[in-house]
């Protein structure tokens, strides 16, 4: 530059470039991909390494039938991974979940079957039964200072209890077939226009995000990504997602819970890195002395995150029943709590808190759903599927401390 | 003379049995490093967590800015404009150095953070302080002792205090690390800063504090100006090896004699 003779060799695209050079803002964004942005991609890798496994040995794992029945069946699962996903982020554990899921099914089940409590109602009804749970529970490990795994050992058998004398006598009841409930669970399908546009306005919208971002960021003369890589992300973006809706509509479509579940994750991974809140989540799983050294109150976010897990425990055990179209004793029980830590855990949260990727619960819950419904398609007994799925989640969590050594020894 | 920024007087804190410090006052100047020093139990950490509201004193006066002020709690501490930096330094790992620094008094935009701000803030603080730090964006855990240090004395000055207190900056760290944290110091300083330095390191002691004040089993024992003293004066009063009233009257003699004694400075030298 500071030789005038020297011309630029390709003129920088907009005056934001100009604020830091090419180079640099190169360097900053390989700096940010070395120190974990990036992530995600074993996952992903190891998603399609699953996906092609399956279809290598049962072509019938990719259509379209089999598809929509997997976003069917992981929406409780994705649900349930989020909240999961924020005890652990302060580094907790919530082994009350699988029987939360359960007495809000069982609860569900009875004010709208037993009791005639309008659907709504009724959901609402089985969804703040978890809140106050979690609530009571965060409270006992906050307040009074029991293990977060004790309170929740004993909420484990405390609300399965509660959930078979919720039940009565009966041990299971049925959702009316043709119920708004089941309706909503079973048939409820985005419309093909709408899921198409949804599918277009996706990238779009991160698009225009992005470049505002960029362009505040060059503003305020701070390191900006190429120009490219938004641009690029948002063109991969939209043809990915225009082809899995392509393909789900050969079938019935994309699932009205499959949407929720994904909203719910968004929202959640929204709020750890976007706000303060999720800030202090982060601050209080990374140095809990440190967090409270600079003025956080770590009582209340300790009692409001395990407020948070529960409710979303009880959302996905009503999304479940809903499925199902009934709740019994054995709702909530066997692997529902395993898988929804494994969910989380493969996809990249840290048992020792502070530490989560990008949509983990979502990218958690795609590995087990895919593996648990690729077993299936071979009929192959759960004995296959729970070692399989255990190897899965031992591999993820070797991948990650690897990575994370290599990590440490480059000095980052 | 002019106004201390922060003038303690008869400060005394008891714990149980303990008497923990005893009428002990202390002086810090806008613009001056002070280095309190004093034996394991002298009563050093107890008079940072008076000033800093952490446990304040049973009996004594605060003067802060000219006004008698009482310190209850560590915000109201900082609300007045006394930073602490402990010698943990409280820096969460897994976040990175924008967000330590913006810890518990986020910016917002709207309903969420704004990033952008804040790390041009950080920036510019940093720079302001000529602190090497590689990337604000890297997270704490990849940093050095000394860059570590270096972002929890950053951290302090985000509140815009008159007094910074540092508990032990340099323990633990390296020679060059140590000297960046003492460049710092002297930033500080530079800043119009009271500056309290807590350590035991003779040489760091000697290379930035304007005075030397020593406590001995929660008393006072003794304030030196740094250059009109030797290292084996400070080690006396810290140790009680001499009287108070004699190291006194051997500052006061070399006040005198303005310091142009080469034996003097060799032996000092030679020290620690």
């Amino acid at each position: 530059m500071s030789d005038p003779l020297a011309e630029p060799a390709v003129p920088p695209p907009t005056p934001a470039t100009e604020l830091s050079s090419p180079k640099e803002a190169v360097g900053g964004w390989l700096q940010t991909l070395r120190t974990g942005d990036i992530g995600s991609l074993p996952i992903i890798v190891g998603l399609i390494l699953i996906v092609i496994v399956f279809q290598s040995l049962n072509p019938t794992f990719l259509n379209a039938f089999n598809l929509v029945n997997l976003c069917l069946q992981i929406a409780a699962l994705g649900i349930m991974a989020t909240g999961i996903t924020l005890v652990l982020m302060l580094g907790e554990i919530d082994l009350s979940i699988g029987s939360v899921s359960g007495l809000a099914a069982a609860v569900l089940l009875v004010t709208h079957v037993n009791d005639g409590f309008a659907p709504l109602v009724a959901v609402l009804i089985a969804v703040l039964v978890g809140t106050l749970v979690g609530t009571v529970q965060g409270s006992i490990f906050a307040k009074i200072g029991v293990p977060s795994f004790i309170v929740t050992l004993a909420g484990l058998l405390i609300w399965q209890g509660v959930q078979l004398r919720v039940l009565g006598e009966q041990g299971t009841i049925n959702l009316p077939p043709a119920g708004t409930l089941v309706r909503w669970a079973q048939f409820s399908f985005v419309p093909r226009w709408l899921a198409i546009t949804l599918a277009a306005l996706i990238p779009v919208l991160y698009l225009l995000f992005s470049l505002l971002t960029r362009r505040r960021r060059a503003a305020a003369e701070l390191p900006v990504m190429p120009l490219w890589l938004p641009i690029a992300v948002a063109v991969i973006l939209f043809v990915l997602l225009q082809l899995i809706v392509a393909k789900l509509y050969l079938d019935r479509g994309v699932p009205w819970t499959f949407v929720f579940m994904v909203l719910v994750v968004v929202f959640f991974d929204w709020l750890l890195r976007r706000t303060a809140y999720g800030r202090k989540i982060f601050a209080v799983g990374g140095n809990i002395e440190a967090a409270r050294r600079a003025g956080i109150n770590v009582d209340w976010i300790r009692i409001s995150v395990f407020a948070l897990c529960s409710t979303l425990a009880a959302v996905s055990g009503v999304v479940a029943a809903m499925r199902l179209g009934f709740a019994n004793q054995q709702s909530g029980s066997g692997e529902t709590l395993i898988n929804a830590i494994a969910a989380a855990v493969i996809g990249g949260t840290s048992l020792f808190g502070g530490r989560t990727r990008r949509y983990a619960p979502l990218l958690g819950a795609l590995v087990i759903g895919a593996i648990a419904n690729g077993l299936e398609l071979l009929s192959l007994s759960s004995d296959v599927r729970l070692i399989v799925t255990g190897t899965v989640l031992l591999a993820a969590v070797v991948i990650d401390a690897l990575v994370q050594r290599s990590r440490t020894s480059h000095g980052r | 003379m002019r106004e201390p920024i922060l003038a303690l007087r008869g400060v005394s804190k008891r714990f149980g049995a303990v008497q923990a410090l005893s009428e002990v006052d202390l002086d810090v100047y806008a613009g001056q490093v002070v280095a309190l020093v004093g034996d394991n139990g002298a009563g050093k950490s107890t008079l940072v967590k008076a000033i800093c509201g952490v446990s304040p004193p049973d009996t004594g006066t605060v003067t802060f800015a000219g006004r008698e002020v009482r310190v209850e709690t560590p915000h109201a501490a900082q609300e007045l404009g006394i930073a602490t930096v402990f010698q943990d330094l409280a820096l969460c790992d897994n976040l990175d150095v924008v967000n330590n620094l913006f810890l518990g008094r986020e910016l917002r935009r709207g309903a969420a953070l704004d990033e952008v701000e804040m790390e041009r803030r950080s920036g510019k603080l940093l720079r302001e302080l000529a602190a090497r730090i590689p990337s604000v964006r890297l997270p704490v855990a990849a940093l050095s002792g000394g860059q570590r240090q270096t972002v929890a004395i950053s951290r302090s000055l985000l509140g815009d205090p008159k007094v910074v207190l540092l508990d032990e900056p340099t323990a633990a760290l390296g020679v060059a690390q140590t000297a960046q944290v003492l460049n710092l110091i002297e930033r500080l300083r530079d800043r119009g800063l009271g500056v309290v330095l807590i350590s035991h390191n003779m040489v760091d002691v000697r290379a930035v504090a304007d005075r030397v004040a020593v406590l001995r089993l929660g008393r006072n024992n003794g304030e030196f100006r740094t250059h009109d003293v030797t290292n084996e004066q400070i080690i006396a009063a810290i140790t009680g090896a001499t009287q108070n009233v004699v190291s006194e009257r051997v500052a006061r003699l070399r006040e005198q004699s303005a310091g142009d004694d080469p034996l003097a400075a060799g032996s000092a030298e030679g020290g620690v």
